[in-house]
């Protein structure tokens, strides 16, 4: 018990900013009109893109000779940026469409 | 001095995914709002590259491997996101969310395979030796995207017609017991002996893209939305998962910004259906939906000819366009606005009904109407459209199929009973076109095709619109 309490304190900072964000992302999302639903889970679909860069740390942080840590690494690496960048194309090319009509 | 930096970059990369959240929430500012965000992540991306140390400065290094990943990860990305078609938008934001989700799985399995080599694992779950918060967090990163990545990819066969529903008794039963597996695989970690800890661990991520294959399989077309939207929200936690563990505040802030915003998006898309969460999440939509269907007869329907089709709409005064997955397999959307733009000319009022959950995807119709230049202000949503409908004449159902389904209002026992739907029977008439009698993709019969209001205009929704372009320019 003593240790789960310390192991929250000492991370106290991280949840707080858990908690924020949960009703931040609401908030912000409540307002979307259904329009633009699917450009929007498009967009929040390549900001959880921003696992790539824990996957930049562990391949950044392995050893040379460790296969198991590079090769997986480098494979994070490589499909987070799918993710990021396929992310972003992809809503930017929806988004194109929504152009104000003159 | 390059880690405070980091921190600057990152703080300010947090601030533009809320800033660009927030405008994707505005058609003016959608675009912009995604190019912020874009910006940040790529300056999160390069400033962890350059400025990232460990363990008291220590700089990342392996640069070429990085490089090469994200150049490779890159291309791809963009040629594919480039090169698809409008109509293939939502399988393929589903496969980038499976992408995602197997990244934050890859990147658990090399934490937990450091956390075994130093030995940090035994039977005390939190003490000086073992951090059990740490443990917990990268086993749920690793659970998480396992789901997300195995459920995503087999969302993306079924949207592209490559997987098919498959259902069978117990299913649920045989989902939550996979589910319990799972998880008790993950505590069997810390109980077995310690030396081979790392195998319950590798069952574990086993189960979990098991689970993620078999929660995904049994739904039906009209549940995919709300699926890519969960396992979206899925990824996003599991994102911050790795924020957590390298005490990443960027990672933390767009992965919970995510999860958060995801989830809300997939309540208020079971909401639009009349279905909880809980429902879905069970999977019991496409099981049901098959038995209930079989007993019930089929009527009679009468077809309508082109030629009649193209009078009725040419002498209406008001027009209603009824848009569904049809129109989006045709790829119909431009014949479907040249027949707005003939029919306006010839002083007719035309204006589209678009359901929330029609197509594969919320906003579906309306992404590939804009695409074929249709005006904003001519997309009516649900409620609206329903206060329309008894002052429209001619009602055009272009491929949709459960969204105008009256089971969902008078059956009790259809599985949609209770879903909103688009009141098209109020209109004076109502023209169905679709490829074939065959259900919908929920599969469920539709009484709509039935009643004396209504004839069926049958074939493919481009080729139908062609000729009715075609037809009403003679008149």
């Amino acid at each position: 018990m003593q240790n789960i309490l310390t192991w929250i304190s000492d991370h106290q900072q991280m949840i707080y900013i858990v908690i924020l964000m949960i009703f931040l992302g609401i908030e912000v999302i409540g307002r979307v009109p259904s329009v633009l639903h699917t450009p929007l889970m498009s967009g929040a679909n390549a900001i959880h893109g921003v696992v790539i860069i824990g996957a930049i740390i562990v391949m950044g942080k392995a050893e040379s000779g460790n296969y198991v840590a590079l090769g997986l690494g480098f494979l994070a690496v490589v499909l987070g940026t799918l993710n990021v960048v396929g992310g972003f194309v992809v809503t930017d090319r929806m988004l194109e469409m929504f152009k104000k009509k003159k | 001095m390059g880690i405070n930096i980091l921190t600057l970059c990152y703080l300010i990369a947090s601030v533009t995914y809320i800033l660009g959240l927030k405008m994707l929430s505005n058609p003016a500012t959608a675009r912009r709002g995604n190019l912020i965000a874009a910006g940040g992540m790529t300056l999160a991306i390069l400033a962890t590259i350059f400025l990232y140390e460990y363990d008291g400065g220590l700089r990342l290094h392996n640069y070429a491997w990085i490089f090469g990943g994200i150049f490779i990860g890159g291309l791809i990305g963009t040629l594919t996101a480039r090169k698809v078609h409008m109509t293939a938008m939502p399988e393929l934001v589903s496969l980038f969310n499976g992408m995602g989700g197997a990244c934050a799985a890859l990147i658990s399995i090399v934490e937990f395979d450091h956390l075994f080599h130093e030995n940090k694992i035994d039977a005390a779950f939190f003490s000086d030796k073992t951090d059990g918060g740490m443990y917990l967090i990268i086993v749920a990163g690793a659970i998480i995207g396992s789901v997300s990545f195995a459920g995503s990819v087999v969302a993306w066969g079924k949207l592209s017609g490559k997987v098919k529903d498959l259902s069978f008794r117990g299913q649920h039963i045989a989902n939550l017991v996979v589910l319990l597996m799972t998880i008790s695989a993950a505590f069997f970690a810390f109980h077995a002996n310690v030396r081979h800890a790392n195998i319950p661990f590798f069952v574990t991520v086993l189960l979990a893209l098991i689970y993620g294959i078999l929660f995904v399989l049994p739904i039906g077309g009209a549940d995919m939305p709300v699926v890519i939207s969960l396992l979206n929200s899925f990824t996003g936690v599991a994102a911050a998962c790795g924020g957590f563990l390298y005490d990443n505040k960027a990672m933390l802030t767009g992965g919970i910004l995510v999860g958060a915003a995801g989830t809300l998006l997939t309540i208020l898309m079971c909401k639009a259906m009349n279905r909880s969460l809980k429902n879905v999440l069970i999977g019991s939509f496409g099981a049901t939906a098959v038995h209930t269907t079989v007993t019930q007869p089929q009527g009679a329907y009468k077809e309508i000819s082109i030629g009649d089709a193209a009078m009725l709409m040419n002498y209406a005064h008001k027009v209603m366009i009824v848009p569904g997955y049809g129109l989006a397999v045709a790829q119909a959307q431009h014949a479907c606005h040249e027949l707005e733009k003939l029919l306006t000319d010839k002083g007719v009022e035309v204006k589209y009904a678009i359901h929330p959950v029609a197509g594969r995807m919320p906003g579906h119709m309306n992404v590939l109407l804009a695409e074929a230049d249709v005006s904003y202000d001519n997309l009516l949503e649900m409620e609206q459209a329903n206060e329309e409908f008894p002052s429209t004449d001619v009602v055009l159902v272009l491929g949709a199929n459960d969204v105008v389904n009256p089971a969902a209002k008078n059956d009790p026992s259809s599985p949609i009973y209770g879903m909103p739907i688009l009141d098209v029977e109020a209109a004076k008439t109502c023209i169905v076109n679709k490829r074939s009698m065959k259900p919908g993709y929920a599969g469920i019969e539709n009484d709509l095709f039935f009643r004396p209001k209504t004839s069926m205009l049958f074939g493919d929704a481009k080729k139908v619109l062609q000729d009715l372009i075609a037809e009403i320019k003679t008149l």
